[in-house]
């Protein structure tokens, strides 16, 4: 099957700022995708591109089979998009705005928008002045999600909503994705994109920097170890593929490439152990070995996520 | 405490516990930081703005006997209504002129002066949440409320004394310091009952506007009582503020008691401000928001519908608005000949060589109502511009509605809804002209005339879209195309405007129905102009990025 989304060598500017530098991103039909990377990374700006609101200064891209800039209205049937600070017209209620995108798109599914209210806890008839920003999201999401369209551009959908409404959209995302929809999620929540994403791409200063599975990329990186050990830690430094050794509390931690892990263990084991933490690299730690430079952890290791849930 | 010696309208206050003003004085300093440029722009633009406009009544009306023309025309009924009582018109001296025409008119900008800038400081930062911060703090739950009506009421009195000293100064003959101080405290009445009226309305509903929107309702009512009133007996400009101060008689028989009542209803209004402030939630209102339709109606289901929608309140008012503004100059025209004739100033304006007086002045009305639409037609496509740069744009262009059909929509609402609005206008101008002509032909007359204004309105909007789609930043300054267009027209002649200065304006171009033939060819060429401009804007629209949040 052809892929949803492909672009290649993506670049877009504003004045001196490459807000895309090569973007090369590519999301198979089917899939859940998640879409990461910190503010300003370029996030939006592709989206947007992909959407034909943004023309791309040189590169390819393409959507559904077509070009988003030239064939935008066609291609529009076939999608539905949830900006990430949805705006709405004051004096239109939240009801009318979910209709009014409903059936631009061609076709409203009424019991669908009745049963999504009720599950997102969405009073429809209040005026868009009075919602909320999570109010706000809901209304867009709620009119993307009774969509019936092949592809779902998510950009940060869920920033204003909370833990309860989160687990309602993982739910329905999940429910699409067995409908056979393509979903693009851009999120800086790294739990909800290692609980519905089937593939990653991280995206750093307008450039892929890593994509594939989950799993793929915690093969590609380091293990974190956590241990305490009866003879002094000292020398760990010095093996190879041994990254940030740091003693605390009495524990050393460490990070470990994944081919020096065998070697590792061992010299660890020599060393008695009398406790042992071992945890694959969460999507914080991933992040934060790219934006490393920019992000200074704080002396603690990074907070293990909901990892393998 | 310090703050309880601030005491802001004594029947509240002599029952709040001590504490309930505390930080007034900070948020004073606040409010003043946040509206420093504000203020100042509010304050000198309406007092330099009455006191300029007098300046040139001397050169205007240089003897006597104009000044007596004036009032004659200024004693009708229509002159009435929109005036005052019209104290002096039999000796119509520059003070009984300015008290007459300017009174009023002036106080009107003063109350709203004073309700957009209450709303502001209260209503708004509740329904923002900046309050709820603010209140967080050691702050007490009147220090907002006093604090907004401490500064907007003192530039309220600053409005006052800079008129009566800024026309005093002028040195004009009858405007002496005796009339000037009760001009201007007059004027600041009005200013002051609506600050404190904005402050009660604050209270009433959880939205700023609908806040500014009940104070505005009241200001209408109340200049139209005094409308009334003076159209009668005078005993409705009893019932309004804005008939008390003309009641002062400035500059004709001077009386300060007729300010006493505005200062009574200013006070009661402000303590029932606190009294409904002390009582109520933060955020809350008196009335609680009406739910809205679940479902979308049937407009709502294409991009057309969806302008019309959002468009179709504004175009109301708009409508009511120039259906009056027609039908007041219609009662005019019945004057305007004799008015026209004896005097060579205003001759200059309105004279067109080789047609009847009477065709000059309806051709002058009726490109002015032209020209008052083109404006509502450039607002109504600069609405493409706030939806874009709101975020607004941006899902809907993301469904399958192309830029062109969502350009056409807002330009087609603006397009076809000026023509309307023109339309209603000439025919309310039409029949308030034909009753005081006595002549039902009028009607007939001046709404086919004015459809022949239509290519200049096309102009102005198909620029708006021009100007959106080349350099959309640039979007909000259409409207000074009508706008040089409406000023040219009326003063041009009276300043000797080279010719050069008229070209801009795409009314220029086109015959002065009805006091002019037809002519096809201006038209067809300023409709050409329209067509190029509308598909210059189309096609750079579609080449350009579109600018979410810029």
């Amino acid at each position: 099957m052809p892929a949803a989304i492909v672009t290649a060598d993506l670049v877009k500017s504003y004045g001196r700022v490459r807000a895309l530098d090569g973007l090369d991103l590519e999301v198979a039909t089917g899939e859940v995708h998640g879409f990461l990377g910190p503010n300003g990374a370029g996030k939006t700006t592709a989206i947007r591109v992909l959407l034909g609101l943004l023309r791309a200064d040189s590169g390819r891209v393409e959507l559904l089979g077509g070009d988003p800039w030239s064939d935008a209205v066609a291609l529009h049937r076939r999608l539905a998009y949830v900006p990430g600070d949805v705006e709405l017209w004051p004096n239109l209620t939240g009801g009318e705005a979910i209709d009014l995108f409903a059936r631009l798109r061609g076709g409203l599914d009424r019991a669908r928008v009745r049963d999504l209210c009720e599950r997102f806890h969405l009073d429809p008839t209040k005026k868009g002045r009075t919602y909320s920003k999570g109010n706000r999201q809901k209304v867009a999401l709620i009119s993307a999600l009774a969509s019936d369209v092949e592809l779902l551009i998510l950009d940060e959908p869920t920033a204003g909503l909370d833990p309860l409404m989160e687990a309602v959209f993982q739910e329905c995302i999940r429910e699409d994705r067995a409908a056979g929809r393509t979903v693009l999620l851009s999120s800086h929540i790294l739990a909800q994109v290692e609980v519905l994403a089937d593939r990653i791409s991280i995206i750093r200063k307008g450039r892929i920097v890593e994509s594939g599975t989950l799993e793929e990329m915690r093969h590609l990186t380091r293990t974190t170890i956590i241990a305490e050990t009866a003879s002094s830690p000292a020398g760990l430094a010095d093996l190879a593929g041994v990254h940030h050794v740091e003693a605390r509390d009495g524990r050393v931690h460490l990070q470990v490439d994944a081919r020096h892990l065998d070697g590792t263990v061992r010299h660890l084991a020599g060393l008695g152990v009398r406790s042992l933490v071992a945890h694959p690299p969460t999507l914080e730690e991933l992040l934060l070995r790219h934006y490393g430079d920019e992000i200074t952890p704080d002396g603690d290791a990074p907070a293990a996520g909901p990892g393998g849930t | 405490m310090t703050a309880v010696a601030k005491r802001p309208a004594p029947a509240a206050a002599a029952k709040e516990r001590a504490g309930t003003l505390t930080g007034t004085g900070t948020m004073i300093r606040f409010v003043l930081r946040r509206d420093r440029v504000r203020l100042p722009v509010w304050v000198l633009s309406i007092s330099g703005f009455l006191v300029g406009m007098t300046s040139t009544l001397p050169d205007l009306y240089p003897t006597a006997a104009d000044r007596q023309l004036r009032a004659d025309l200024m004693a009708n009924p229509a002159g009435r209504a929109l005036t005052g009582p019209g104290y002096g018109l039999e000796d119509y001296t520059f003070g009984a002129m300015i008290a007459h025409e300017m009174l009023g008119f002036t106080a009107v900008f003063v109350a709203l002066m004073g309700i957009f800038l209450v709303a502001r400081h209260t209503r708004a930062e509740e329904e923002l949440g900046r309050a709820e911060l603010l209140r967080a703090g050691p702050l007490g739950v009147h220090a907002l409320l006093v604090a907004a009506l401490v500064v907007v009421g003192g530039a309220t009195l600053l409005v006052g004394a800079l008129v009566a000293v800024g026309l005093a100064s002028l040195g004009i003959e009858t405007v002496d310091w005796g009339g000037s101080l009760l001009f201007g405290a007059a004027l600041a009445s009005v200013g002051l009952v609506f600050v404190a009226g904005a402050a009660l309305t604050a209270q009433v509903s959880e939205h700023a506007r609908t806040a500014s929107g009940l104070a505005g309702a009241a200001l209408a009512a109340v200049f139209t009582l005094r409308a009334a009133g003076d159209l009668g007996d005078g005993t409705l400009s009893w019932l309004s503020p804005i008939g008390w101060a003309q009641a002062t008689r400035a500059y004709v028989d001077g009386r300060w008691w007729p300010l006493l009542l505005s200062l009574g209803l200013a006070v009661g209004l402000a303590a029932g401000a606190l009294a409904l402030n002390g009582r109520r939630d933060l955020a809350a209102g008196l009335v609680r928001p009406r739910p809205g339709p679940a479902e979308g109606g049937r407009l709502l289901g294409s991009a057309a519908g969806l302008a019309v929608r959002l468009h179709r309140a504004s175009l109301v008012w708009w409508a009511v608005g120039l259906a009056l503004f027609g039908a007041t100059y219609g009662f005019f025209v019945g004057e305007a000949e004799r008015f026209i004739e004896e005097s060579p100033v205003i001759e200059d304006i309105f004279v067109v060589e080789g047609a009847a007086v009477i065709d000059g002045f309806l051709g002058m009305i009726l490109s002015l109502l032209a020209m008052t639409c083109a404006i509502q037609a450039a607002i109504a496509v600069q609405r493409l511009r706030s939806e874009e740069v709101a975020g607004r744009a941006e899902p809907v262009l993301a469904t399958p509605v192309s830029r062109a059909v969502w350009a056409a929509s807002h330009l087609g609402v603006g397009v076809a809804g000026s023509a309307l609005l023109l339309v209603v206008a000439a025919l309310s101008f039409g029949v308030s002209a034909a009753v005081a002509l006595e002549d039902a032909g009028v009607v007939a007359r001046v709404v086919s005339a004015v459809l022949g204004y239509l290519p200049a309105v096309w102009v102005v909007a198909a620029l708006a879209l021009a100007v959106f789609g080349v350099a959309p930043q640039a979007t909000a300054w259409v409207w000074a195309l009508p706008a040089h267009a409406a000023l040219i027209q009326s003063f041009g002649g009276l300043v000797g405007a080279p010719r050069w200065a008229y070209w801009p304006s795409p009314f220029h171009h086109l015959p002065l129905l009805p006091a002019e033939p037809f002519a096809l060819l201006p038209v067809l060429l300023v409709t050409g102009a329209a067509a190029a401009l509308a598909a210059a804007g189309f096609a750079a629209l579609a080449r350009r990025d579109i600018q979410s949040g810029a």
